[in-house]
């Protein structure tokens, strides 16, 4: 158990922190909500921002494109952008955070140089196809065809909830390859381009107002078989990989940014006499707990997960049917976080709605004002326990995989 | 930063657990309930495995270990509910004669608490009284013989855990080197470590028991109610284990005071889900629930309740 940052950490720590001092001032202001061009440049630009520094893929293996830097360098990038108030991931959310990390494991030479190079340079936004409107938490219940032809797959579905899908140049796409097999046994992780002839996208408004997300139509959308990640049918068990990215990692430098919200939200308090409150002071200082132990668990979770990087072997990580410390794997994991994924994304998801909602009481009547961004954040908060599997189906997963408790339905 | 257990710690916890579930299992615990008074065998036991001298130096005949080696001893502590003034044993085998070695019991009032509950007054041979309300305040420390305590009764809703309230005591033997707001700090991170170990315990009886109870032809670990509610400790336990062993790693103040806090809920909250998955056999005499719940509300309002450690968090957001 150590807590403590080396020489040399803190030395990249200062040298990051000198940079991102230098940089920030200079960024262009942030396009609205709305403005899908605007955003797609605005965080490709910070992307290359990174890539130009030396800061993207931090962690990625050398061979993936990445710097090989320790899952502690990881933590500090994330710690100190947050804090310095550098733009979020954005758009590069999927690439970046869970089909990158998914490619550099599972993908061959030929993947890794196609596609891992763009996603760090910012040149290439990726989106997610796994969800289907039959086929949401049930997952494995997928419809969506590819059927063989030649050196192509021919793919007719739709998918539902793509988020980006307007901006995206590639979507991280789950097909059925054989209709005849057991359901998880007949899926296959495709990389489909989404200029290809057939692609449909049509934009859904979220409750927030804006476009996060949309549906997808595929009418016989020809996807080179070379496009395939992992083997054809064991579609699955690649998935199974990139939600454990999705879950495991990459929500990590979100708390760091919920520990700035939080401090302000006591700020604002202060200045605004709600602070004279006692049970909302309270509440705000349970939450301050509450955020700062998630912050200690996810170190927890990167030291054990990330002390190989990605790609270099190992397969994730399956924990004993046991509880505690005890049910917390051995030793390294080949870089794919485990269920303590899902252990952080429960709380985590349910603290940060807590967090908008305590801001709503600072805020008082302001809270009905949409255009404040933590009413907007609010809004968004929603999603939290929905997105990358809702809070039902995580404790699902904790409760068989990690108590081992038998399977019902 | 590893922030793991090493192969030294592993080891440290699994050996106690061991010990403890030697010496200390159910037939000893159900024993403890008719008669809680500390077991003078056990206690040498414990100090001849280095329990009370875990972090006196080497050269005073100590283990030579840290803060974060202690919390997993009392998270084994916590797990078996093995009862007695353990805290005050850990706490002051460096200034009071024969803790170290398991020969006298010590034990550790909270003079600052309202009221003042002195735990197992009939089983310590002396009593130290630490003054001063809020953690980071100064305040005297001083000794006193049990005898010349003046108390009154008090019914300890703990069974394990007798308690008299202190109506009056005298103030003249301060305590040499020692430092009131250090002995609140670690009295209040060795309690939440107490508690994460029954909050780990209450997952694992109610994860069991799920397995093995059946209802409807199945167990009743397979229906999804039962199921969330065990996901729903197991995260609450390993929330708190990631505040607690940060906070032995730091040692600061407000970092345990959210470590206290996390560890309450999750070792009352589990108790409490342990009790429901349970059922009516939860609610007995006979099963061992009701001794982890009890002892959690008790060690909650013990070195900083909810109250108090809330306020600081708050405070400490706004300054
Ligand atoms: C903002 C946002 C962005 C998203 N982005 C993407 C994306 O980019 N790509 C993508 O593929 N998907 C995306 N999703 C989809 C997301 O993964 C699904 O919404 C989610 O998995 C739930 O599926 P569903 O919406 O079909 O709900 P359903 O599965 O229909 O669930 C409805 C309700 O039933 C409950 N339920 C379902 N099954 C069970 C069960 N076995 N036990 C207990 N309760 C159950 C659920 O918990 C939920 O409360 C996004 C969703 C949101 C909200």
């Amino acid at each position: 158990m150590d807590l403590a940052y080396t020489a040399e950490e803190e030395a990249f720590r200062d040298r990051l922190r000198t940079w991102l001092a230098e940089v920030l001032p200079k960024l262009p202001p942030k396009p609205v909500a709305t403005d899908w061009p605007g955003r797609r440049a605005y965080d490709a630009a910070w992307q290359r921002m990174l890539y130009d520094a030396g800061y993207a893929g931090l962690h990625w293996p050398a061979d993936a494109g990445g710097r090989g830097a320790t899952p502690t360098q990881h933590l500090i990038f994330l710690e100190e952008s947050e804090k310095a108030g550098a733009p979020y991931v954005g758009a590069n959310f999927v690439g970046l955070l869970h089909a990158g990390p998914t490619i550099a494991a599972e993908g061959t030479p030929a993947q890794r140089a196609r596609w891992l190079p763009p996603i760090l340079r910012g040149d290439e936004i990726w989106c997610q196809g796994f969800s289907e409107p039959d086929a949401g938490s049930d997952l494995a219940a997928l419809r969506t065809r590819a059927v063989r032809d030649g050196d192509d797959y021919v793919v007719t579905g739709s998918k539902i909830w793509t988020s980006h899908a307007e901006v995206a140049d590639w979507c991280e796409l789950l097909v059925r390859t054989d209709p005849e097999a057991p359901r998880h046994r007949g899926i296959s992780w495709l990389a489909m381009p989404m200029d290809a002839p057939g692609v449909t996208v049509r934009p859904l408004r979220t409750l927030a107002g804006s476009t996060e997300f949309a549906e997808l139509f595929l009418d016989e959308v020809r996807v080179p078989a070379g496009n395939r990640v992992g083997a054809e049918h064991d579609g699955w068990r690649v998935t199974m990989v990139t939600l454990s990215f999705e879950r495991g990692t990459a929500f990590v430098g979100e708390v760091v940014a919920c520990r700035r919200v939080l401090g302000e939200l006591a700020r604002t308090a202060r200045a605004n006499g709600r602070w004279d409150d006692a049970v909302l002071r309270r509440r705000l200082g349970r939450l301050n707990a509450e955020f700062a132990a998630l912050w200690r668990l996810t170190q927890w979770n990167v030291s054990e997960a990330m002390g190989v990087p990605p790609g270099h072997g190992g397969p994730p990580a399956r924990a004993k049917p046991s509880v505690g410390e005890d049910s917390r794997p051995r030793g390294r994991s080949g870089g794919v976080p485990g269920t303590g994924g899902s252990v952080f994304k429960l709380r985590y998801s349910h603290a940060r709605q807590e967090l908008y909602d305590a801001a709503a009481e600072v805020l008082g009547g302001q809270a009905l004002d949409a255009a404040h961004p933590w009413v907007a954040d609010r809004l968004s908060a929603l999603a939290y326990t929905i997105a990358a599997g809702t809070s039902q189906i995580q404790r699902n997963i904790v409760a068989e995989r990690i108590l081992g408790l038998p399977k019902g339905r | 930063m590893d922030f793991q257990l090493t192969d030294d710690q592993r080891a440290l916890r699994d050996g106690t657990r061991e010990l403890l579930a030697g010496r200390f299992g159910r037939d000893r615990l159900r024993a403890a309930v008719d008669d809680p008074a500390p077991d003078r065998g056990l206690w040498r036991e414990l100090a001849t495995a280095g329990f009370f001298a875990l972090r006196l130096p080497e050269a005073d005949g100590g283990v030579g270990l840290g803060l974060p080696e202690a919390v997993l001893v009392f998270e084994e502590v916590g797990r078996a509910l093995l009862p007695g003034p353990l805290v005050a044993g850990q706490l002051l085998a460096g200034a009071v004669d024969g803790v170290a070695t398991g020969e006298r019991i010590v034990a550790l009032c909270d003079g600052g608490a309202d009221p003042v509950l002195w735990e197992h007054p009939d089983h310590c041979d002396v009593l130290i009284f630490v003054e001063g309300g809020a953690p980071e305040r100064d305040g005297a420390v001083y000794r006193s013989a049990p005898a010349e305590v003046a108390r009154a009764p008090f019914a300890s809703v703990d069974p394990l855990t007798p308690l008299v309230r202190v109506t009056g005591r005298p103030r003249t033997t301060p305590l040499p080197g020692a430092d009131a707001s250090r002995l609140r700090r670690e009295a209040a991170l060795l309690t939440a470590a107490e508690q994460l170990g029954s909050a780990g315990r209450t997952v694992e009886t109610a994860v069991g028991y799920a397995r093995q109870r059946t209802q409807f032809g199945a167990p009743i670990g397979s229906f999804q109610a039962v199921k969330h509610l065990c996901a729903g400790m197991l995260v609450r336990a390993e929330l708190a284990r990631a505040a607690v062993y940060a906070a032995a790693v730091t040692g600061d103040a407000l970092d345990i005071a959210g470590a206290k806090l996390l560890a309450d809920e999750a070792a009352v909250g589990n108790a409490r889900d342990c009790l429901q998955v349970h059922g009516g056999m939860g609610f007995t005499w006979e099963a061992d629930v009701h001794l982890h719940l009890k002892r959690a509300w008790l060690r909650a309002e013990r070195w900083g309740g909810a109250r108090e450690a809330e306020e600081r968090l708050a405070q400490a957001l706004a300054g």
